[in-house]
C-alpha cells in the first residue's frame, strides 16, 4: 500500500508540524491502530474522521503521550517525541468533555500551564488577559467554570492550551456535547480561531460535516487504518474506497454484479435484474465480481415514467414515490424500487408540475460517472 | 495507560507493598481474635494446642462454650430483640424523613435537614448520657409530683432502644433518601395517568423501587445496633445486650477463648448480613 | 381546595415522627445535660444554679489535661488516618481495575461491620504480654522475655487509626471516584509534573472528601471509649472515660453532664472550624451518599 499523503505534502521545503510514521498500537491481541502514517503541514487544519471505535482517540492519545505506540514514530517539528513524557511535549489537547478544572476559576484554569512552566506572576496575568481578549471573553477571570455557557467553556478550553503557544493543538471531538445549533456555530468559530492563532489544529471527530466544513485536509479512518487522506472535496467527489464513499456525505448504495466492463465504465446487474452504470477505478474488478455502487442523492434525477424517453442512454431504474421529505433547500423524495429498497433523491419539492405525489410511478437515473463502483465486502 | 497510576516500577512496587501491609493491618486483629476460638486451651494465647469447637458447643466446666453460657445467650437474645425493634423503628421513621426532605417543601427546610444530620456528629457517649439524664428528669418529675413510677424511663432496654434509635434514624434516613432521589418521578406520574390512586401508586410503584434501600437500611441498622457499645453502655440496665455482657466478662474475668468464640460469631454473623444486603441491592436494581 | 388540604395533611403526617424524634431524643436531652451542668449540688436535694461545675473542671488539672490530651490525640489520629487512608482510597478509586475495585472496597469495609469490642479484643490478643507478637518475637529470638506492647500511647494511636481509618477511606473513595481521568491528563498535557498535578488538581478535587473524612474521623476518635480504655489501660486518660466515671462510678451526674457539654462544645467547635477553614458545609460533607 502506498503511503497516503496530505495533498500539498509533496514539496520538500514544506515544514511539517506533526508527522506520524507507521504508527501501530496493540492492546493485547487487539490492534487499535494499524500502520498509520501522515503529515500535517504548519498552520493547517487537519481532521481525522471515523466512526467510534476506529482508533482515532488512541491515535490522538499516542500523539499527546498518554499511550506509547507499539511500533512507529511521532515527530513534532521534525523531532521524535516518543522519549518525552506527556507533560514535556509541546502538543496541547482540548479534551472531549473539555476537562476544565472545576476547583479553579477561569483565570486559574488558563494560568495553570503557565504556572507549571514557572513563569512569573505579572507575565501570567498579562498573558491570561491577552488570551481572554483574543477569544472574545475579556474579564471572565474570576468567574467559575459552571457560570459559563457551553460555547464559552469551549473557547476557554482552547485558550487554556493556546496561551502556551503549542506546536500542535489536538481537539478530541470537543463539539460532541453541544446542542445542534451551537455546534453549527462553533464549527465556524473554531475555523476562525485556528486562522487567528495560526496554529496547526489536529481535530478528531465522527461527524463528517464537522470535518468537511473546517478542515484543509481530512483523513478517513476505519478499523485502525487510514482509508484516504485528502481535501474535503476530494473525499466527497472521488472516494477511493467503499467505506469513504459510504461514510463521507450521504449516498445510496446498490449491490450487484459486474456484467460488462469497457474502459473506465462498468455495467452492473442488480439483484432484481435491472442494470445500472458506474465509473470504475479499481483494476482488480472483473466480470461477475460482486460490487456496491454508491450514488449521491443530488446526482440522481427523477422523472415521471410516462415522460421518459425510451432510448435514454443513462441508468434507468423504475420506482414508486414512497414519501416526500420536506426540509427546505435539502428536501428529498424517497423512492421505493421494485425490490422494495429505498432510494433518496434530492428534489426541490415545488408546486404543480414539479410536485411528485405519493404513489406516482417514476424513473431514476444518473450520469455514469456519478456512480462509484467498489468491490463488495465479504 | 492509566495516567492516575504510578509509572515507574520502583514506585509501583512500593505502592503495592504499602497496600499489602495495609490489608494485613486490617486483617491482623480480626484473625487474632478469631483463631483462638478454635484453640484447645484455656487461654487465648499461643501455643497452639489443637483444634476444638468446645468454645462454641462445650458444656463441661473449664470449657463452657458460648452456646451453653447462659449469660452470653441472654445477651444475645437481648441484642437480637433490641436490634430488630430499633432497626424497624429507624426504617419507618427514616422512610418518613426521606419523603419529607425529598418530596416536600416547607419553611426552614435547610435548618431541619441539618438537625437531621446532627445526631451523626454527636459522640455516642453524649447521646447516651443526655437521654439518660432527660429520661431520669421526667421519671423523677413524675415520681415527685404525680407519685408515678415510670420504671421504663430508668436504665434498661427501653432506654437502650431509644438511644440507638436516636442516631440510627439519621443513617436510615440518608440511605433511603439517597435511593428516593434516584427515583424518576415520571414513573409515579405515569401510574397516576393510568388511573392509579395515590395510595396504589405508593404501594405498587414507589415502595417497590425503595425496597432494596429499605432492606439494606434495616440490615445496616441491625448490625450497628447489635455492635453498638458507647451509647448502650450509658443506658444499660440489668438486661444487657451481648456487647456489654462480653465487655463485662473481659474486664472482670479476663479474656478466655469463649470471648474469641463470641467474636467469631459476631464476625460471621455480620459478614453474612452485610453480604446479604449487598446482594439484595444488586439483584433488585438489576445493575 | 381539597388538594391543598391533602398536601398539608401529608406534610403534617410526615413531619410528626421527625419532630418527635429530633425534639424528644436530640434537642431536649442535650438541653437536659446543659441544664444539669449548671446545677450545683449543695446537699441531698439541695441545688443552686451557677457555673460551679465548670469552675471545678478548670480547677482540677487532671480534668482539663484529659480533655486537652483527648483533643490532641484525636487531631493526631485524624491526620495520620488521612495519610494512611489517602493512598488506599486513591488506589481503589483511580488505579484498581473495575473488578478488583469492588473487592478491595468491600475488604476495607469488613472491619466496619465488626464491633469495636471485637477489634479491640483482637489487638489485645495480638499485643499483650502473652500475646501473639510477643510470643513470635521471643521464638524468633529478637527479645529475651515477654514484652508488654499494650498500655502505651503508640498502641492507642494504632488502635484508634484502625477503628476510624475506614471512615476516612469511604468519603475519599466516593469523591476521587468522581474525578475524571481527563482532568489528570489535561494537567499533564498542560505541562504539570506529578507533584503539581497532585497538589493543584487531585487534592483540591478531593477536598470535600478530605473534610468529610476528617470530621467523621475526629468525631469518632474524640468520642471513642473502648479502644483507648482497653488498649491504653488504667492510665489512658480519655475524656469519655471521665464522663463514664462521673455518671456511673461516682454518680455525680452534674459533673458528668458538665464534661459531656464540654466535649460536645469542643468537638462541635473543631468541626465548625474545619468547615469554616475549607469553605464546606455540614450537609454536603457528612450526608454525601
Amino acid at each position: 500500500m502506498l503511503p497516503l499523503r496530505a495533498a500539498p505534502a509533496r514539496k520538500e521545503s514544506l515544514m511539517f508540524d506533526l508527522e506520524s510514521d507507521k504508527i501501530t498500537k496493540r492492546f493485547g491481541t487487539f490492534t487499535a491502530v494499524k500502520d498509520v502514517s501522515f503529515e500535517v503541514p504548519s498552520g493547517s487544519f487537519f481532521s481525522i474522521l471515523g466512526p467510534s471505535g476506529c482508533g482515532k482517540t488512541t491515535l490522538m492519545r499516542i500523539i499527546a503521550g498518554f499511550e506509547t505506540p507499539s511500533e512507529g514514530d511521532i515527530r513534532i517539528k521534525g523531532k521524535s517525541v516518543l522519549g518525552s513524557a506527556p507533560n514535556k511535549r509541546n502538543v496541547k489537547m482540548v479534551f472531549q468533555h473539555l476537562a476544565l478544572f472545576p476547583m479553579m476559576n477561569i483565570g486559574e484554569n488558563i494560568a495553570y500551564g503557565l504556572k507549571c512552566r514557572g513563569e512569573n506572576r505579572t507575565d501570567i496575568k498579562r498573558k491570561v488577559t491577552a488570551v481572554l481578549d483574543r477569544i472574545g471573553l475579556p474579564g471572565v477571570e474570576e468567574k467559575h467554570v459552571s457560570q459559563l455557557s457551553g460555547g464559552q467553556k469551549q473557547r476557554v478550553a482552547i485558550a487554556r492550551c493556546m496561551v502556551l503557544e503549542p506546536d500542535v493543538l489536538l481537539l478530541d471531538e470537543p463539539l460532541g456535547a453541544l446542542d445542534l445549533k451551537l455546534r453549527e456555530h462553533m464549527k465556524i468559530e473554531l475555523k476562525q480561531l485556528q486562522h487567528q492563532f495560526d496554529t496547526t489544529f489536529l481535530y478528531i471527530t465522527h461527524d463528517q460535516s464537522e470535518a468537511l466544513v473546517m478542515s484543509d485536509n481530512v483523513a478517513v479512518m476505519n478499523a485502525g487504518r487510514f482509508e484516504q487522506i485528502g481535501p474535503p472535496e476530494e473525499l466527497y467527489n472521488a472516494p477511493k474506497s467503499a467505506f469513504v464513499a459510504g461514510f463521507v456525505g450521504d449516498s445510496n448504495r446498490f449491490s450487484g454484479k459486474v456484467s460488462a466492463i469497457s474502459g473506465g465504465e462498468a455495467r452492473i446487474t442488480l439483484a432484481n435484474g435491472q442494470e445500472v452504470l458506474a465509473g470504475i477505478d479499481d483494476k482488480a474488478l472483473f466480470l461477475g465480481a460482486k460490487v456496491d455502487v454508491f450514488v449521491r442523492p443530488e446526482a440522481i434525477f427523477i422523472t415521471r415514467r410516462e415522460k421518459a424517453a425510451a432510448d435514454s442512454p443513462q441508468t434507468l431504474l423504475k420506482g414508486v414515490v414512497d414519501s416526500l421529505l420536506f426540509n427546505g433547500a435539502n428536501s428529498r423524495v424517497l423512492v421505493r424500487l421494485e425490490d422494495s429498497s429505498l432510494v433518496e433523491v434530492d428534489h426541490r419539492i415545488g408546486q404543480g408540475e414539479d410536485r411528485f405525489n405519493k404513489g406516482e410511478a417514476v424513473l431514476l437515473g444518473w450520469e455514469m460517472h456519478a456512480g462509484q463502483c467498489f468491490a463488495a465486502k465479504g | 495507560m492509566n495516567v492516575a497510576a504510578p509509572q515507574s516500577t520502583v514506585l509501583r512496587m512500593t505502592y503495592n507493598t504499602y497496600l499489602l501491609l495495609f490489608f494485613v493491618y486490617l486483617a491482623a486483629p480480626l484473625v487474632a481474635a478469631g483463631v483462638f476460638a478454635f484453640n484447645d486451651s484455656t487461654f487465648s494465647a499461643l501455643p497452639w494446642k489443637g483444634f476444638t469447637l468446645d468454645w462454641f458447643f462445650g458444656s463441661t466446666d473449664p470449657k463452657v462454650g458460648m452456646f451453653n453460657d447462659r449469660r452470653l445467650l441472654r445477651g444475645m437474645t437481648n441484642s437480637l430483640y433490641i436490634g430488630i425493634i430499633v432497626s424497624a423503628m429507624a426504617v419507618i421513621v427514616g422512610t418518613c424523613n426521606a419523603f419529607l426532605f425529598e418530596r416536600k417543601q416547607f419553611p426552614f427546610k435547610n435548618v431541619l435537614y441539618i438537625l437531621m444530620i446532627i445526631p451523626l456528629v454527636i459522640p455516642g457517649v453524649i447521646l447516651g448520657i443526655s437521654i439518660l439524664v432527660f429520661a431520669s428528669m421526667i421519671a423523677n418529675g413524675a415520681e415527685t409530683s404525680l407519685n408515678l413510677d415510670l420504671a421504663f424511663l430508668r436504665p434498661g432496654m427501653f432506654l437502650v432502644i431509644l438511644g440507638q434509635f436516636s442516631f440510627l434514624t439519621t443513617i436510615t434516613s440518608l440511605v433511603i433518601a439517597a435511593r428516593l432521589r434516584k427515583f424518576d418521578i415520571s414513573l409515579e406520574e405515569a401510574a397516576l395517568n393510568l388511573g392509579a390512586s395515590r395510595g396504589r401508586v405508593l404501594a405498587t410503584v414507589t415502595l417497590p423501587f425503595l425496597a432494596p434501600a429499605l432492606f439494606s437500611a434495616f440490615v445496616v441498622g441491625f448490625l450497628i445496633s447489635f455492635e453498638n457499645f458507647n451509647t448502650t453502655l450509658m443506658l444499660v440496665g440489668s438486661d444487657a445486650p451481648l456487647t456489654i455482657t462480653m465487655y463485662d466478662r473481659m474486664v472482670k474475668v479476663g479474656s478466655t477463648p469463649v470471648l474469641n468464640a463470641v467474636s467469631v460469631f459476631l464476625m460471621v454473623g455480620s459478614g453474612l448480613l452485610a453480604v446479604l444486603s449487598v446482594l439484595a441491592q444488586r439483584n433488585r436494581t438489576g445493575e | 381546595m381539597l388538594r391543598n388540604d391533602a398536601t398539608k395533611l401529608s406534610l403534617i403526617l410526615l413531619m410528626t415522627p421527625f419532630i418527635l424524634w429530633i425534639v424528644l431524643l436530640i434537642i431536649l436531652p442535650q438541653l437536659g445535660i446543659g441544664y444539669l451542668s449548671l446545677r450545683e449540688k449543695l446537699g441531698p436535694n439541695d441545688y443552686k444554679f451557677g457555673f460551679a461545675n465548670y469552675v471545678d473542671f478548670l480547677q482540677e488539672p487532671i480534668y482539663w489535661n484529659t480533655l486537652l490530651r483527648t483533643a490532641w490525640m484525636s487531631i493526631l489520629v485524624t491526620i495520620l488516618s488521612l495519610f494512611v487512608g489517602f493512598p488506599i482510597a486513591y488506589y481503589i478509586a483511580k488505579i484498581a481495575r473495575r473488578r478488583s475495585r469492588a473487592a478491595l472496597f468491600l475488604l476495607c469495609l469488613i472491619p466496619l461491620w465488626v464491633s469495636d469490642l471485637v477489634r479491640a479484643f483482637g489487638w489485645i490478643v495480638l499485643l499483650r504480654e502473652t500475646g501473639i507478637i510477643s510470643g513470635a518475637l521471643q521464638s524468633v529470638g529478637l527479645i529475651e522475655g515477654p514484652v508488654e506492647l499494650l498500655y502505651n500511647d503508640v498502641t492507642v494511636v494504632i488502635g484508634l487509626i484502625y477503628t476510624v481509618v475506614l471512615f476516612m477511606i469511604v468519603p475519599l473513595v466516593s469523591t476521587l471516584d468522581g474525578m475524571d481521568n481527563s482532568l489528570l491528563e489535561a494537567g499533564y498535557n498542560l505541562g504539570g509534573s506529578r507533584f503539581t498535578v497532585f497538589r493543584m488538581i487531585v487534592v483540591p478535587y478531593a477536598m470535600p472528601g478530605i473534610v468529610a473524612g476528617c470530621i467523621i474521623t475526629f468525631m469518632l476518635t474524640a468520642g471513642s471509649y473502648l479502644t483507648p480504655i482497653l488498649l491504653g489501660g488504667k492510665n489512658s486518660m480519655w475524656f469519655t472515660e471521665q464522663i463514664y466515671d462521673q455518671f456511673i462510678t461516682r454518680y455525680n451526674w452534674e459533673a458528668g453532664s458538665t464534661f459531656g457539654v464540654l466535649l460536645l462544645v469542643f468537638t462541635s467547635f473543631v468541626v465548625w472550624l474545619g468547615l469554616r477553614l475549607t469553605g464546606q458545609n455540614l450537609a454536603s460533607t457528612v450526608a454525601k451518599d
